[in-house]
């Protein structure tokens, strides 16, 4: 027994030793090695995408080494550690990569590209049970009494402002004032039952029979149909553009310029959509099947009506309207907070 | 913390030979040193980091957050939640124990091994085991979803091997002699539990209050996908903070984590003097 538990204690240490010998390993500005610090939905992608990138010239040896978290979160602690060890960022909003600017880490003109710094962008869908008994066509239907919603919650997590945008959009194109549209979304939050802490959870609850709608994006409802889970999703009529930011660091090894140059190559972006993603740019998808999607061969059917944040004014402005920061509390946090009191 | 677990009903300590910090033997002198350093690092600078990192913004931010309507309904929420709790764990992990220690029966040893899987299991996993058991898929038919009764289920679950663990030991270690005397002395059975027993056990369970206390108030795994974390009627304080630091609002995270650390250390001193007062009087 007592040899036993010296064998285990053994193992351990030797186990530490590896792992930290690992992680250091990582961080000593080996030049092939790519250090992603991303939110955590596109990590199958990246993976897929960094086996296609080694296959290149530029690419020849290069390793991925990815680390995937909640997106404010993950920026966050790239600003505090002043970006060590990291070269390449993929987030869920703008701001975590403004916050990363504001700190000096990525150059200013890290949007200034063709394709103003997005990698990757999907759209805001409605997630339903299987055969969708209640009969969801759109985020009308969203205020019934018989619906219960899910959703990730803004204020934890940062991306389920696009959920937010997508509801608002949709009263906006419906010809709404601002005021009914904030009646609007005051009702669609009053049926909410869960406001989970990230996307992930949310589905997660909405798996468990939590809830019967749930607003998420159409890549995260196309996994998830990858995945075997039991539920259907609509795409409706009106809806809102996702992007998602991705960005080298200005102190990151070469290889992450001819990384994110690969991202953003049809080959890289053919990758994303396989996942569930819609194509960044113009790039020829016809051929690929995408498993889960509502209809593989055409996977990305689009809304009529389908609003970008630059439609809004750009994020800065979105932000300075809706999500109060530093405790202050702007337009959606009295929706929230007003929809949610008693 | 420590003072706290310490086997209260243990004998006697062992006084040192007086003479204060200087004469301290070398191994002694190099485990305070060891001990302190380790306190330190570990526990001071961060706790002092959150009080920093709340008196930053000044008093009247620190009060403007804790007095918001929505912070201060999940504060309450919280503190009430992790109170009623705690007494029932008190009550209840107590019989626990006793049972463990006292009774024979079929399956004990497999209920002493049982009880600490609330410990073992990483709580986020403990939140999809209630929400498969507790949720709308219920096998018993029992849908407590995002209502508090979910929250105080799951703090219950979280939190029920703390008592047990810290009342087991001192009940092993006491002596049934006592229990004899006092029942040939003609105390009943209850006055027995009450006099004899119940003092020496009150220790242990105040202990295993506070760590149960300070667990729930803090409780975050389990709750996040059980409660629906609305505001003013679901949301707990944990996942207030969580809200905060994404709102890049740093002192108001800080600022509840200050109160919630107040709150803890006040409900440990006052179980710690509870637990005095009795042993005092036993």
């Amino acid at each position: 027994m007592r040899n036993k538990f010296k064998a285990l204690a053994i193992a351990s240490v030797v186990g530490v030793l590896a792992l930290s010998g690992c992680s250091s390993a990582g961080g000593s500005g080996d030049d092939k090695t790519i250090n992603l610090v991303g939110f955590a939905v596109p990590e199958a992608a990246n993976d897929a995408i960094a086996d296609k990138f080694a296959e290149t010239d530029a690419g020849d040896g290069a390793r991925l080494s990815g680390s995937y978290g909640a997106s404010g979160d993950q920026s966050r602690k790239v600003a505090d550690t002043n970006g060590k060890d990291v070269d390449y960022v993929h987030f869920s909003l703008e701001g975590d990569v403004t916050r990363l600017v504001d700190a000096g880490l990525v150059a200013e003109d890290w949007n200034k590209g063709p394709n103003k710094g997005i990698v990757s962008s999907s759209i805001a869908v409605i997630a339903v049970e299987k055969g969708n008994p209640l009969g969801i066509k759109d985020w009308s239907d969203l205020t019934r009494k018989d619906v219960k919603v899910i959703t990730a919650d803004p204020a934890s997590s940062g991306a389920a402002r696009w959920n937010v945008l997508a509801l608002y959009t949709y009263a906006k194109s419906q010809g709404k004032t601002e005021a009914e549209a904030d009646a609007y979304l005051k009702q669609v939050f009053g049926n909410v039952v869960t406001w989970a802490a990230s996307g992930r959870e949310a589905t997660e609850a909405f798996k468990k029979g939590v809830g019967n709608v749930l607003i998420t994006y159409e890549n995260e409802a196309i996994l998830a149909k990858q995945n075997g889970e039991e539920l259907d999703y609509i795409v409706p009529d009106h809806s809102f553009l996702i992007e998602n930011p991705g960005a080298v660091l200005k102190d990151a090894d070469s290889i992450a310029t001819d990384w994110l140059d690969f991202v953003l190559s049809d080959e890289g972006q053919k990758e994303f959509v396989k996942k569930g993603f819609r194509p960044v740019g113009d790039v020829d998808i016809s051929g690929i099947e995408v498993q889960g999607a509502n209809d593989p061969a055409n996977p990305f059917p689009v809304p009529s009506s389908l609003d970008t944040i630059a439609d809004l004014g750009g994020w800065p402005a979105v932000s300075d309207e809706w999500f109060g920061k530093d405790g202050k509390k702007l337009r959606f946090d009295k929706l929230y907070d007003a929809a949610t009191k008693k | 913390m420590t003072n706290v677990i310490a086997p209260p009903a243990g004998p006697a300590r062992t006084r040192r030979p007086s003479g204060g910090l200087f004469r301290l033997s070398t191994a002694s002198g190099i485990g305070l040193g060891i001990g302190l350093v380790w306190f330190s690092v570990l526990v001071l600078l961060p706790l002092s980091a959150v009080v920093g990192a709340a008196a930053a913004g000044g008093w009247s931010a620190f009060a403007g957050t804790l007095t918001d309507p929505q912070t201060f309904a999940a504060l309450r929420l919280t503190v009430v939640e992790a109170v009623l709790v705690t007494v029932v764990n008190a009550v209840i992990g107590t019989i626990v124990a006793w049972v463990l220690v006292r009774d024979d029966f079929v399956g004990k040893r497999l209920l002493d091994v049982v009880i600490d899987i609330p410990f073992a299991l990483p709580t986020i996993v403990a939140g999809l085991v209630l929400l498969s058991l507790y949720g709308p898929d219920s096998p018993v038919g029992f849908n407590i979803v995002n209502t508090r009764t979910g929250i105080f289920l799951a703090l219950l679950f979280v939190t029920l091997p703390f008592v047990v663990r810290t009342v087991q030991p001192v009940l092993l270690e006491i002596e049934v002699e006592a229990e004899e005397a006092a029942a040939s002395l003609g105390a009943s059975r209850f006055t027995t539990f009450r006099r004899v027993i119940l003092p020496s056990l009150v220790p242990a369970i105040t202990a295993g209050s506070s760590l149960g206390f300070a667990r729930a108030i803090s409780e975050f795994g389990s709750l996040v996908l059980i409660s629906g974390n609305t505001p003013y009627q679901t949301e707990v304080a944990s996942l207030k903070i969580l809200k905060f630091l994404e709102g890049d609002n740093q002192a108001g995270a800080a600022a509840v984590a200050v109160l919630l650390l107040l709150v803890a250390v006040v409900v440990i001193v006052a179980l710690d003097i509870l637990s005095r007062r009795v042993a005092r009087r036993a």
